[in-house]
């Protein structure tokens, strides 16, 4: 198991130094200089060398990137050219707004997802099969902002149901103040014991986290249902069934167990796609996380910023393949055995 | 008396049978086949000219006059979203176009060789593959400057390693063949052997590949543009379109509801015909999706 990990780690350090090959790279094909950006218009020429100097962008190409290197391994993803400040501090300050949308909307699509590929694999050709089978087809071919802004426009703007778009009322903030403990704002209120705030929060999560689960739960809805097939025409199964094992423990302990592998590498995925969707919805929704971040440091030219949450971003999802990787480990012995 | 039971299989009997079989594919096929017409005739087709500004006629609802309305400079959306189709295709098959000529040599040197150039080429196609999808063509466009060509080439970058990875699957099955170690033993070069015997062993799963990514360019490019880093007026771009629309939407939902539409109208239609494609070339997946 440790070895397993360890030649998992490895690898992923060598991905990652690939990973931060491609953002320096980026970062030194930007229009314009850094430093012209940094500087803004007309600088003497004494500034100009000073700022070259400070960035270190006097040395040669490999010692820059060696900088860059070391810096990021220590936590430097970078510095604002907007702000100031470091871009570490400013993702911290909006990764729980981030995390607390994504990782719901995967909940959200596994408990839903799941359950409903079994049935529509247990069930094939029924009216959820067909159901599951059109929506997913038509779910892929809806771009992501498409679908944020027709929710917006009938629970919205129609039915008036839920506030247009932001992560809490700003007037609720004011009536009930609470500490921000973990920066998920479902937890934080309910700690704080504010239920106005919470049910302020949750209003606003709603029509994101919908956005989020409409555009993924097709595609795991899908694969559930082709790997559920496969699994359903082996032995072991009829021979549950001969012994008269209940069709729920046929389908759901036997069935989906030997399903939980592949659906671990689903779960990754799901992951990954939501953290590239969150950039769009974000947007969409004016969701103060890295992804809505990320489009207005883009406007703002500043690069630094959109560099460096990119390699967050990065990292966050190798991680996540990490855990997903020894989790596989963990689940299925045949692993084990060298 | 004979004739009468003779079964004969004709030319409709066949299309018949096999629009049959491929219902989605048919249908597909006859949307896509609508918007190359659309794409084709433009000019004929749209009543307006797409960039036309006409401020007395701002915001108009749909109706007889415009179909789909007008927008908040006066345009007519049902012409722009014809003259849209144009740049749909150019943007499907100009990153499709890119994705496969950076792909498809290194998996066939990949797949031919094996070994520590396979090991090599496969960890650089990984490290495009670490980045959760669209944060890297958003990376490289706006380190590359805002635009709908730099966007295009941004989706082709981070895609080509998919292109890749089937090329040196379908490289690798037959390196071992037969005919590959006769085509060597008569002396001919590797190149030859790479483009004359594995190279054509690969095309039919680039093909299902790419008739099956063709929407994904459309959506991710619409996407670039509706977060400002893709297409800039006067460029016709559906997603443009939608994000142009935004602070209004809600008052004038067709100024979105339209472009939005056709954009999922068309990528329904090339999916369709992705998964057909896929169906009839790779009868393997029959009925896995």
């Amino acid at each position: 198991m440790l070895k397993y990990a360890a030649q998992r780690l490895i690898m992923m350090v060598g991905i990652l130094i690939g990973v931060l090959i491609i953002t320096f790279a980026l970062s030194r094909i930007l229009p314009g200089s850094p430093v012209e950006l940094m500087l803004g218009h007309k600088p003497t020429p004494d500034q100009i060398e000073e700022a070259i100097k400070s960035l270190g962008l006097d040395k040669p190409i490999v010692a820059q990137f060696w900088d860059y290197l070391r810096n990021a391994a220590l936590g430097d993803f970078g510095t604002s050219l907007m702000s100031g400040r470091p871009v570490l501090e400013e993702v911290t300050t909006r990764l729980g707004a981030t995390f607390e949308l994504t990782t719901l909307a995967v909940i959200f699509v596994v408990v839903l997802g799941v359950p409903l590929g079994v049935v529509s694999a247990v069930r094939q050709n029924s009216l959820i099969d067909h159901l599951s089978r059109t929506i997913s087809i038509a779910g892929v071919a809806l771009p992501l902002f498409m679908t944020g802004m027709i929710l917006q426009m009938l629970f919205h703007g129609g039915l008036g149901w839920l506030p247009l778009q932001g992560r809490i009322g700003s007037e609720v903030l004011l009536d009930y103040p609470f500490a921000t403990l973990t920066g998920l704002y479902l937890v934080d209120t309910l700690i704080a014991g504010e239920v106005g705030a919470f049910l302020s929060a949750l209003a606003h999560i709603t029509l994101p986290l919908l956005t989020l689960v409409i555009a993924s739960i097709a595609v795991v809805t899908r694969i559930t249902r082709s790997m559920m097939i496969e699994v359903l025409g082996e032995d072991y199964i009829r021979t549950a069934r001969a012994y008269g094992y209940s069709p729920f423990a046929v389908y759901y302990k036997q069935g989906l167990k030997a399903t939980l592998i592949p659906m671990l590498t689903v779960v990754g995925l799901t992951y990954g796609y939501m953290l590239g969707g969150s950039v769009v919805v974000e947007f969409v929704f004016d969701w103060p996380g890295l992804g809505g971040y990320v489009v207005g440091a883009i406007s703002r030219n500043d690069f630094p910023a959109v560099m460096g949450v990119t390699l967050f971003l990065a990292t966050v999802y190798l991680s996540v393949n990490l855990v997903v990787d020894l989790l596989y480990f963990a689940a299925d012995p045949r692993l084990r055995t060298p | 008396m004979s004739v009468s039971n003779q079964i004969t299989i004709t030319r409709t009997d066949r299309a018949l049978d096999f629009i049959k079989r491929h219902p989605l594919f048919v249908l597909g096929l006859t949307m896509v086949t609508i918007i190359v017409i659309c794409a084709l005739f433009a000019p004929a087709i749209a009543p307006f000219e797409p960039g036309k500004i006409n401020f007395k006629h701002k915001l108009v609802p749909p109706g007889l006059e415009h179909y789909f309305g007008t927008d908040a400079l006066g345009r007519d959306i049902f012409s722009r979203i014809i003259y849209g189709t144009r740049t749909s295709l150019l943007i499907g098959i100009t990153v499709l176009a890119v994705s496969i000529a950076i792909g498809l040599p290194i998996g066939l040197v990949a797949g031919y060789y094996g070994g520590k150039v396979d090991h090599f080429l496969m960890r650089i196609s990984d490290v495009f593959l670490a980045f959760p999808p669209l944060l890297l063509p958003i990376a490289i466009t706006a380190a590359l400057g805002a635009g709908l060509f730099n966007a295009m080439i941004a989706i082709a970058i981070s895609w080509f390693p998919w292109y890749a990875r089937i090329v040196r699957g379908a490289v690798m099955r037959v390196r071992s063949e037969q005919y590959i170690s006769a085509a060597k033993a008569i002396g001919v070069g590797n190149l030859r052997v790479m483009l004359g015997h594995a190279l054509p062993n690969s095309l039919t799963p680039v093909i299902v590949q790419a008739s099956m990514d063709f929407g994904y360019t459309i959506l991710a490019a619409a996407s670039l543009s509706f977060i400002g880093i893709g297409a800039k007026p006067p460029a016709v771009e559906w997603g443009l379109m939608v994000a142009m629309s935004r602070s209004k939407f809600l008052d004038f939902w067709w100024t979105a509801g339209f472009p939005g539409l056709a954009i999922f109208v068309t990528v329904l239609a090339v999916n369709l015909v992705g998964d057909g494609v896929r169906d009839i070339l790779d009868p393997r997946y029959k009925g896995h999706s």
